[in-house]
């Protein structure tokens, strides 16, 4: 698309401190001047306290399992107790005589999972089909949390069961009981997922879908070594601190709905088209939500129900899920098997790569295994085949870096398999053929020489190196991920008679520091400190803001922010210059003054002198200026990624089986960071999640009933600060040349390469691959006991 | 089984309930009133009764540590702690940590070590980290992951509470040993 208002501009390009130069961009002619490097900036780049800790530190900050409103009931599910059946009959009258209660509600129709193409195929019922052990079919408002959950156990159902099946394997064959009796689609919701349109199904086998490039029988011909290997890893749940939780106040003039959530608009619109209302007459406030790592979009089942509650019960309904349901009911990470084979020639080009893989997400379609396989590396003969495959599960959800932190595990273990029959060092391979023209290419291999320096890699000793029964070794992996910007995203910088700077963003903080970086960018243009910026968030009437997921807040929002408060602050300068004696564009905004070239005055004293009346200020994203490859449903794909190269040290008990994981490097990069503190924060974090995935967590659901047996946190695993390793931290800043900001998101990335690190060191520790996750004693014994490449046991 | 002998009964608790019944807590510094049937746990008291939110439940079931409070300069949580077994106890919530606007040592230095990220395991954790550090000014890294070790943080905000905990014990054993 040409514009006529664009011009062409020198903008820098590349990784500060590696090498920069200046590339050629066409750029609207509104857009403020690229900002150099961030050691020439005030604000922007360096490490600043989020606006919000106080607030956290103290306990005031109020989440949605805080608020409490005049009248306020409480709501609980009616959950079923099968995992497979018809209903022939719901009876309630008990619960709703049951002292406390204000209303109950029956579900006429189940969120999250994937629908009947042909609703024909399944004879008409009055109620919906129950497909897992757990799914929600009522709920109950009741003056107490105590009395709801009495009333709810006084629903009495009659099920018609169904046979059922959990497990993958087992849904994969082809006289497995069905979940769906035709094919399905799964629907994208407002706040993203879904799957592939109109793919074939059979029995519970739903796809494949393909990707294909080049002759991949040609390339393993031409290949003179070729690796081959199947990789299965588990379901991990989400486990946010603050469970997924709505309250809804009903009126008959508008629905106010306090959400933890990760996208506020998608909670409004899923509302609007649920209950057919009026988006101008929902307001959704997010005031803090308590982690979401991907599940927490729309309302839910559980939102569907406080709205219906509250609108019988004429009363505010909080409605919390309480931990089993939230393990069971709103989201996993699905579980995978993936044959992975790989040619290479003997300088490691690789000559083909063929995946067929097999992902479970229980009722919910979407189960894939990323993008890496066809896009991390240079290779013309590529072919990947997935399936879904439904079980009596609860629904997969994103989950930070979906799809892709499964792919990585098995694809960066084939990398190092080629390195290591090869005898070429990892990074050298990796040097060879992470060679595409991306932006996160050139980063990984900045990143893959600092990070191997810092961390010692030269070190690295030969395979099973120790004698003894306790075997340390090393290993590295790559992450890959998309840079994403959301299609919608505006905020408003308002500049007040005294002096007080505002900005606006319907956009929430899951824990990221949204609210913080916000305010950032904006003071910059102002020369004014961060925490003087009155950053106001996590509200459906502000400006569109995007969603907390697939980690584009930061690439989304802060360009609209600048561009806002950079047009505020020439509006405003307007009115200064006459104060400072001179003009508008020699006006500078710096350390909480204005500045002309003879004077200078504090920044509030010269609005108030020039008598301002309020500056208001709107922006759009404006599109990267390179434009996108792509557009899918509310988000833009660059034809650049992001990522990063992480390095692990782990420890392997041979006798017992216990992984011990003792240091982690994780070397990354997001564009221009905005906050490196909460970037380094945000990597902590996904390092810890990866480290916790590749050790410990698994959802174990029961065969014969289809229970979770561990939908709690003391049975299902996840590291602690016992099990936490010592964590290095390097940030590269990589200039792209796209937007007034050149800011990109790390949350994914940072998730994405752990559990295939741990596992590359695990094969350096002991000569053994360990090709099922997670590295329980059970599987890591069971790894060490298969022979190896030469028949060794 | 059964009893040779005479055996007295041993004196039995007063029967209360299943009635709500008035009690008296003492919660940060202050004599409070509350109506609460027996089954109430104190975490319910804090939140529903007297508004302090700042106390979060991340599992119901003592296993997560979100709901730590102090009990009588213990640390306990308050999700499996009935409210009528802490009457006339000293209790104190995140909200009773700061003396007026001046924040605990810890408090500062979550804040600036980043100690957080979704916030909502961080008041909890922040009493833990609190007591060891009223407690023991010299503790050590090893001291730390101990003290914290019943807390979950889905965010893994860990390394940093590390530092912070240290940091504001450094910070109190240096002003402790001005002090002499």
């Amino acid at each position: 698309m040409s514009d006529p208002a664009s011009s062409d501009r020198s903008v820098q390009y590349g990784i500060v401190g590696d090498a920069l130069r200046d590339v050629v961009r066409k750029v609207p002619q509104d857009e403020p001047p690229p900002w150099p490097a961030n050691d020439q900036l005030a604000v922007v780049g360096k490490p600043t306290p989020r606006l919000d800790a106080r607030q956290k530190v103290t306990g005031q900050a109020l989440y949605t399992f805080d608020v409490q409103l005049d009248g306020m009931l409480f709501g609980c599910t009616v959950s079923s107790t099968v995992a497979h059946a018809r209903i022939r009959s719901i009876d309630t009258s008990k619960a709703e005589r049951h002292p406390g209660v204000r209303a109950v509600h029956i579900l006429d129709r189940v969120l999250m999972t994937a629908s009947l193409r042909d609703p024909g195929d399944e004879a008409k019922q009055r109620y919906p089909t129950v497909r897992y052990l757990g799914q929600p079919i009522a709920g109950i408002a009741a003056t107490s949390a105590r009395a709801a959950r009495e009333a709810a156990s006084l629903v009495q159902i009659e099920y018609e069961p169904l046979p059922h099946v959990v497990s993958l394997e087992e849904a994969r064959q082809p006289d497995a009981p069905m979940i769906f009796p035709g094919p399905t689609e799964q629907p994208a919701t407002a706040g993203g997922g879904g799957a592939q349109k109109g793919l074939d199904q059979k029995g519970n086998l739903r796809g494949p879908a393909t990707n294909t490039r080049g002759n991949v029988d040609q390339g393993f011909a031409d290949a003179e070594v070729v690796v081959e290997r199947e990789y299965r890893t588990q379901v991990q749940t989400h486990v946010p601190m603050e469970t997924h939780g709505i309250v809804a106040d009903w009126r008959d003039d508008e629905l106010t709905l306090y959400a933890s959530t990760q996208f506020t608009l998608s909670v409004r619109d899923e509302a609007v088209e649920i209950f057919g209302l009026d988006p101008a007459k929902v307001r959704v406030l997010s005031e803090f939500t308590g982690g979401g790592f991907g599940a927490k979009y729309g309302i839910g089942n559980y939102g569907a129900l406080a709205i219906h509650l509250s609108r019988k019960a004429r009363a505010p309904v909080r409605f919390m899920l309480d931990r089993r349901e939230e393990h069971v009911t709103v989201g996993n990470r699905p579980a995978t098997v993936q044959q992975l084979k790989i040619g290479a020639k003997r300088d490691g080009t690789l000559t083909a790569v063929r995946l067929r893989s097999f992902g479970t997400g229980g009722v919910a379609a979407g189960a894939g295994v990323g993008s890496c396989h066809s896009t991390l590396y240079a290779c013309s003969n590529v072919s990947t085949e997935h399936y879904d495959v439904f079980t009596n599960a609860g629904p997969a959800a994103a989950f930070r870096g979906p799809g892709q932190v499964q792919g990585i595990f098995a694809l960066e273990q084939a990398i190092d398999e080629i390195a290591d029959k090869l005898g070429i060092d990892p990074i050298e391979l990796r040097d060879r053929i992470d060679t595409r023209d991306v932006d996160d290419s050139k980063a990984r291999k900045v990143e893959r020489h600092r990070g191997a320096q810092r961390f010692g890699w030269e070190k690295r000793r030969p395979t099973n190196a120790d004698a003894g029964p306790i075997k340390r070794g090393v290993g590295m992996a790559q992450s890959q991920w998309y840079y994403i910007v959301h299609k919608d995203t505006e905020c408003e910088v308002r500049v007040l008679g005294d002096g007080t700077v505002q900005a606006f963003s319907s956009a929430q903080d899951i824990g990221t520091g949204t609210r913080t970086v916000f305010a950032q960018v904006i003071a910059e243009e102002f020369g004014l400190r961060t925490e003087e910026i009155d950053a106001r968030i996590g509200d459906s009437r502000y400006p569109a803001g995007p969603p907390s997921g697939g980690s584009r807040v930061t690439s989304s929002l802060t360009p609209a922010a600048r561009n806002a408060a950079y047009r505020a602050a020439q509006e405003l300068a307007k009115h200064i210059a006459p104060l400072l004696g001179c003009k508008p564009g020699e006006v500078v905004f710096s350390g909480g003054k204005v500045e002309g070239p003879t004077r200078s005055m504090g920044f509030r004293e010269a609005i108030r002198e020039a008598r301002i009346d309020t500056i208001v200020q709107r922006s759009r994203r404006v599109p990267d200026y390179e434009g996108y490859a792509r557009t899918a449903g509310d988000f833009q794909l660059s034809r650049h990624g992001i990522g990063g190269v992480q390095f692990a040290q782990i420890s392997v008990d041979t006798e017992t089986g216990v992984v011990k994981v003792e240091r982690v490097l994780a070397v990354h990069d997001c564009g221009r960071p905005i906050n490196p503190q909460l970037v380094e924060s945000q990597i902590y974090g996904g390092v810890i999640q990866g480290v916790s995935y590749a050790l410990y967590e698994e959802r174990h659901l029961d065969g014969a009933s289809g229970v979770q047996l561990n939908a709690n946190i003391d049975q299902y695993k996840i590291v602690g600060s016992r099990e936490t390793p010592a964590i290095e931290v390097h940030l590269i800043e990589q200039l792209g040349g796209q937007s007034s900001t050149d800011a990109r998101g790390v949350a994914e990335p940072a998730n994405v390469a752990t559990a295939a690190a741990i596992a590359n060191a695990f094969f350096n520790a002991t000569g053994k691959r360990i090709l099922t996750l997670p590295l329980t004693p059970a599987n890591v014994l069971a790894a060490l006991r298969a022979p190896d490449e030469r028949g060794n046991a | 089984m059964s009893y040779a002998g005479k055996i007295e009964p041993p004196t039995a608790p007063s029967l209360v309930g299943p009635e709500p019944l008035e009690i008296d807590l003492d919660v940060n510094g202050q004599r409070v009133a509350v109506k609460v049937d027996p089954a109430t746990t104190l975490v319910e008291v804090l939140r529903n009764t007297l508004g302090l939110t700042g106390t979060k439940i991340g599992c119901d079931r003592g296993a997560c540590s979100a709901c730590s409070v102090w009990l009588d300069g213990d640390v306990i949580a308050s999700c499996m702690t009935f409210a009528l077994d802490v009457r006339g106890r000293k209790i104190v919530t995140i909200e009773g940590l700061s003396k007026g606007d001046r924040l605990h040592p810890v408090q500062e230095a979550f804040i600036e070590h980043d100690a957080l990220q979704c916030g909502f395991c961080t008041p909890g954790m922040i009493m833990s980290c609190a007591r060891l550090v009223e407690r023991n000014p010299q503790c050590t890294l090893d001291e730390v992951r101990q003290a914290v070790s019943g807390h979950l943080c889905r965010c893994g905000t860990y390394p940093n509470v590390f530092k912070a905990t240290l940091a504001a014990a450094a910070s109190v054993s240096g002003s402790k040993e001005a002090q002499k």
